[in-house]
């Protein structure tokens, strides 16, 4: 009876979802009609200007291709932009995008010259100027707006990025951490390793096979600061030389550029204050 | 033989740890890599001596292929 009485909550919730227009066009292309209740509007005309190359014709030179798009019936952030091009004009353009929402990380590209995001940056409404996407600085290029992050995986994997701990609790249920001690996690856990800061740091720039670079110092400090890991000793030891921390010049672009509005070089300067602790 | 340029060399050695990696595969299938290896190399040959960044790249890919490929695993290739 009560699987019966769900089943029909759910048919009765489920029909309000029926309305007209929603199925019928893409996300990233506003319904001109819904949208605009003043059909005579004049188109707002925007172009886009994208770095492209492509690895199977590699003596070809890269180089920038121009879209235009009307701003009005286009969604209102650049990924929305982005993906309206690959539908509609060129669907030979390459990038990577999942969640559309700023948590996965993915769409990291660097727009009109600064690293975001591409989901979280809206279309500059000055339709005067173009907007000019290129892939994240300073890294090789997979295709287009595509780069390859290998060498950022692999520094991420180097520095052990779970917990470590011997010691079991003493009534073996999970390990438990004081609000205060949470509380230092804060700006710390939301990092969503988009490569946004790392790859705008220029000593990363020069020194990307040795420097960690913000974004994985970041995730060092928030293993460093967690109250439950154990091995905070061998972490800072695996930290202590020239290379790892000390080539963070507190340049500052990492903090500028964060589409998440974290701060990387906070962490870093912790990081540096708990070594001369040490 | 005339001195060879850095890039040349590098090429060179790349393709030359192909073939050591060949080696370390079943000894029926080791004809299907090298002919994979070579018309991998020969594809490119074309490419001119000034064209840098296509060298440098296509060398990276070369690594990145290579190390895949050197995989155990990995036994026969078509």
């Amino acid at each position: 009876m009560a699987a019966l009485r769900s089943t029909s909550r759910l048919v009765a919730s489920s029909k309000p979802l029926f309305r007209p227009a929603i199925f019928a066009r893409g996300y990233a292309t506003v319904d001109s009609v819904a949208q605009d209740p003043n059909p005579s509007q004049t188109p707002r005309m925007k172009t886009f200007q994208v770095y492209r190359w492509n690895p199977d014709q590699p003596t070809e030179k890269p180089k920038m291709q121009s879209y235009a798009l009307d701003l009005n019936k286009t969604g209102p952030m650049m990924l929305d932009a982005l993906i309206r091009i690959k539908n509609e004009m060129d669907p030979t353009l390459t990038f990577r995008r999942s969640c559309r929402e700023g948590i996965c990380g993915s769409c990291a590209m660097n727009i009109d010259g600064v690293n975001t995001l591409a989901c979280l940056c809206r279309i500059p409404t000055d339709t005067a100027k173009d907007s000019r996407i290129y892939p994240l600085p300073h890294t090789y290029v997979v295709k287009d707006l595509v780069p390859d992050l290998t060498q950022f995986y692999k520094q991420y994997k180097s520095i052990k990025p779970y917990l470590q701990r011997d010691t079991k609790t003493e009534d073996g249920l999970e390990y438990r951490q004081s609000p205060e001690d949470r509380k230092k996690l804060d700006g710390l856990y939301e990092c969503i390793l988009c490569a946004c800061c790392s790859t705008s740091c220029p000593s990363y720039w020069w020194n990307s096979e040795e420097y960690l670079g913000p974004a994985i110092l970041l995730q060092s400090y928030r293993w460093l600061a967690d109250s439950r890991d154990e091995k905070t000793a061998e972490r800072k030891h695996a930290l202590d030389n020239s290379m790892s921390v000390y080539r963070c010049h507190t340049i500052l672009n990492c903090s500028r550029t964060c589409p998440k509005g974290l701060n990387p070089a906070r962490a870093i300067a912790e990081i540096k204050k708990m070594m001369a602790a040490h | 033989m005339a001195r060879l340029s850095g890039f040349q060399k590098e090429v060179l050695s790349l393709y030359r740890s192909c073939l050591r990696e060949i080696q370390k595969k079943p000894i029926e299938t080791r004809s299907n890599f090298k002919g994979y290896a070579r018309t991998e190399f020969q594809k490119y040959l074309s490419i001119s001596k000034k064209d840098f960044n296509a060298i440098e790249y296509l060398l990276r890919r070369g690594h990145k292929q290579l190390k895949i490929y050197s995989c155990p695993a990995i036994r026969n290739i078509y």
